[in-house]
């Protein structure tokens, strides 16, 4: 019988693998992003469970928020992404400085 | 018998396309391994009986987020070998902040086997006879229907900032008509008078 300790399992192991690609691909921020998507998958994941379990329709319409989100986040992020290659050809993150901070 | 199959068929594909999204050296790759956990979530949530956030996962996720990040990487020329030399030596600290991850979630999991704590009420939303997208929608319109537009808002903001943010201004060779410089421009100005003494010329 599958039950929500299952869910919450394959979420948190998501999760920990997105965490995981953002410290492995330190230099590449597409594939920091991408790990970044990963995370809130498994929080989506986790919500809809709950949502399902509890019989509260809450989880599920705070998972649309946070897809919301997702996608504005994606769409912000890759544009800055884009505008930064444009000036210095490159993307690697680590030096990044020019707002000297 | 099928579910549990079902279950467990999804969440191995959605871990392994998680790990490979990660691992895996061209980002095209990542991207299409990134594809792959999304429609696998998206199988583990109607599995629960949530079609309507499923279906908005493959259509939002699939459709435009994955599409965007793909033409991002396919457009710009960038050198990945590069990108990817410090991965060796940022693996052990990942490593180590991941096991402390798992170490945590273990924990949880641990306390939550020790005794249950009460996690609120189910406020018995669910109608039996109703469809999910039904009883979402009584609830997006009702009840959330500010915070449904506040996330339109959000939407909003999030596509005029990036059409900002990489719109180039179109020089063209020519140069543009500007009607007020233009109007603006009177005969005493833009004509002079002269009277050349005969051959002298006239210098302008």
């Amino acid at each position: 019988m599958i039950g929500i300790e299952h869910y919450i399992v394959v979420s948190s192991i998501l999760f920990v693998l997105g965490v995981l690609g953002i410290f492995l691909n330190r230099k590449n921020i597409i594939v920091i992003l991408m790990a970044i998507e990963l995370i809130l998958l498994s929080v989506n994941i986790n919500l809809v469970a709950f949502s399902a379990f509890l019989g509260d329709l809450t989880g599920q319409i705070f998972a649309m928020f946070v897809l919301t989100v997702a996608a504005g986040e994606a769409a912000i992020g890759l544009a800055i992404l884009v505008i930064y290659f444009r000036s210095r050809g490159t993307i690697a993150v680590d030096d990044v400085n020019r707002m000297k901070g | 018998m099928l579910h549990i199959i079902a279950f467990y068929l999804f969440a191995a594909l959605v871990i392994a396309s998680g790990a490979m999204t990660i691992l895996s050296r061209n980002p095209v790759h990542s991207v299409l391994w990134l594809i792959l956990a999304f429609f696998n979530a998206a199988g583990l949530m109607v599995l629960v009986g949530a079609e309507f956030i499923a279906m908005l996962l493959v259509i939002v996720y699939v459709g435009a987020v994955a599409v965007l990040f793909l033409f991002v990487v396919m457009m710009l020329n960038i050198d990945f070998a590069e990108l990817r030399a410090g991965f060796v030596k940022n693996a052990p600290l990942g490593v180590v902040i991941a096991l402390v991850l798992v170490c945590e979630l273990v924990l949880g999991l641990g306390a939550y086997r020790a005794g249950i704590i009460e996690l609120g009420t189910p406020s018995g939303e669910v109608l039996l006879g109703q469809t999910n997208i039904a009883q979402i929608g009584e609830l997006l319109y009702g009840r959330y229907l500010f915070l449904f537009e506040s996330a339109g808002i959000i939407l909003l903001v999030a596509m005029i900032g990036a059409i900002v943010l990489t719109h180039r201004e179109q020089r063209s060779a020519r140069g543009h008509q500007n009607i007020a410089k233009q109007n603006a421009r009177r005969p005493e100005e833009a004509t002079e008078l002269k009277q050349p003494v005969s051959g002298q010329g006239v210098e302008l």
